[in-house]
């Protein structure tokens, strides 16, 4: 049990010691709320569909725990790199706790920036009704947070170095955030374009948090916590085989 | 015998990168393999510390298996690896602690063996720096406290003194010649400096090829190749043909960062 509260320590130091990280990833979410919050705002509330910005926030809530979640499991390539990886290999450590140390850690982190955006949030009017939807939201965004640690960790796994960076940035993460309703609602969308987003696990993250925090949600909350559930444990396999099998 | 290898075999694909190699190492020794760039000693002690699969063969480490008793023989071992394998946003304490947790070092035992280890290599005032701002020799003194943290039975070290400056060199080995006579700790190490092999090894193994073609104390080994000199004898049994090294990753990154 220490073994795996050191290793989550150890990523809550590294990301608390990185002020330009911390800073730098908060960028983007400030972006999304301001220019496509209010650029929106006008023609989506022309289409009768209400309040843009609380529509938004809790999709904006979802793009910053998904980039750092996959990021945070993607650190393993930079272990790699700078050789750490190796006395973790080499202690005599199950691979799956130092699996769970590590996304533990990292969805920690998620969830606290989660939480920072949507502190954020406040200032571009976006506004909560009871603190109970706060603790609620938290909850699912630490399940969303867990599973795309996991994700990036298996993948992280799998590479063998930093150059694959960027095609899995671009094609698999942007792709994901685009495609799981975080900016626009999935209700009458075309059947091609429907069934990619119900296959999307993001999109039952992204539709938990609108449940929770807006009241706006287009699934079940149970609906969505059974999927993330399910698609946490099934990638919980898959990733701690890919890792158990780094030949550092 | 707290190191017994036994016709250990490795094979990637069809390369066979270590071919029957045999050799045992008594506890308590100072244990050098030599052996010219490509010749399989990364491969051997990867293989040693439960890092790869032998194809087959045999290794026991102080009496474990290390495919079927993986964790008991990383229990036995510390290493110093040839590049920095230190967590460089940490302080050298928090690098400390972290491996003394991953090896189960007992709570109230952790401070007080953090201290002397750190003591002991001199960085105990500079323990709550963060590591990135440490020289390549220091990096290298903290990963020799860190690998005897939970007081292994033997220590690898693979080039432990590359790139470093005569006097931490000079400094390095000290540390560790002490070691091996106070705590009869056995070393196990490689190393391209033939010359500190022979001030230092007890007993030496030379490989090419995959293959063990010399064994011996340093003395046995110069007599046999008639001369003084361990790397004179290292170059007539290797011959004098330039080797190429693996391309790795990780030596360029660090080579670009080292101070």
């Amino acid at each position: 049990m220490n073994i795996i509260f050191i290793l989550w320590l150890r990523e809550l130091k590294r990301y608390f010691r990185s002020w330009p990280r911390l800073i730098g990833s908060l960028g983007q979410p400030l972006l999304f709320m301001i220019a496509i919050g209010f650029g929106f705002g006008p023609v989506f509330k022309a289409a009768g569909m209400g309040d843009y910005i609380q529509f938004l926030i809790p999709g904006v809530i979802a793009m910053s725990i998904i980039f750092t979640s996959v990021f945070s499991g993607l650190q393993i390539i930079w272990d790699r790199q700078f050789g750490f990886l190796k006395e973790m290999l080499v202690a005599p450590v199950s691979r799956l706790q130092i699996m769970f140390g590590r996304c533990l850690g990292g969805a920690t982190i998620a969830v606290f920036q989660g939480c920072i955006v949507l502190f954020l949030s406040f200032i571009v009017g976006f506004h909560l009704d009871h603190i109970w939807n706060f603790f609620a939201a938290v909850g699912f965004m630490f399940l969303t947070a867990f599973l795309f640690t996991l994700f990036g960790t298996g993948i992280a796994s799998s590479l063998k170095d930093a150059q694959g960076f960027q095609l899995i940035i671009n094609f698999l993460v942007m792709p994901i955030f685009f495609l799981s309703g975080a900016i626009f609602p999935i209700n009458d969308l075309g059947p091609y374009l429907y069934e990619a987003v119900t296959l999307n696990p993001l999109t039952y993250g992204v539709d938990a948090l609108r449940g929770t925090l807006v009241d706006l949600n287009h699934f079940s909350l149970i609906h969505d916590f059974s999927i993330l559930v399910i698609v946490i444990v099934f990638f919980l396999f898959i990733s701690s085989y890919l890792f158990s099998k780094i030949e550092a | 015998m707290i190191i017994k290898v036994d016709k250990l075999v490795k094979k990637f694909k069809d390369f066979t990168a270590v071919d029957q190699i045999s050799f045992n190492v008594e506890s308590g020794e100072i244990f050098a393999l030599l052996g010219p760039n490509g010749a399989g000693k990364t491969t051997t002690i990867k293989m040693l510390t439960t890092v790869l699969k032998p194809t087959s063969g045999s290794v026991i480490i102080n009496g474990y298996d290390p495919v079927h008793e993986k964790n008991k023989v990383r229990q036995s071992f510390g290493i110093v690896f040839q590049d920095p394998s230190l967590d460089e946003e940490l302080t050298a304490y928090e690098n400390m602690n972290l491996h003394a947790v991953l090896y189960r070092v007992p709570f109230q035992e952790r401070p007080i063996k953090i201290q002397a280890l750190l003591e002991f290599v001199e960085l105990w005032d500079r323990r709550k720096e963060r590591v990135k701002n440490f020289s390549g020799g220091m990096k290298r003194r903290l990963e020799i406290a860190r690998g005897l943290l939970h007081h292994p039975k033997v220590l690898f070290l693979d080039e432990p003194t590359q790139g470093l400056d005569p006097q931490t060199r000079n400094h390095i080995w000290e540390y560790i010649k002490d070691l091996n006579k106070k705590e009869k700790m056995t070393v196990f190490f490689t190393t391209h400096y033939i010359e500190e092999a022979d001030k230092v090894a007890d007993r030496v193994v030379i490989i090419d090829h995959g293959q063990v073609i010399a064994s011996g104390t340093p003395a046995e080994i110069k007599k046999q190749n008639n001369t003084d000199d361990l790397e004179e004898a290292f170059i007539s049994l290797t011959g004098r043909q330039i080797r190429e090294e693996k391309a790795d990753n990780s030596a360029a990154i660090h080579s670009r960062f080292r101070r």
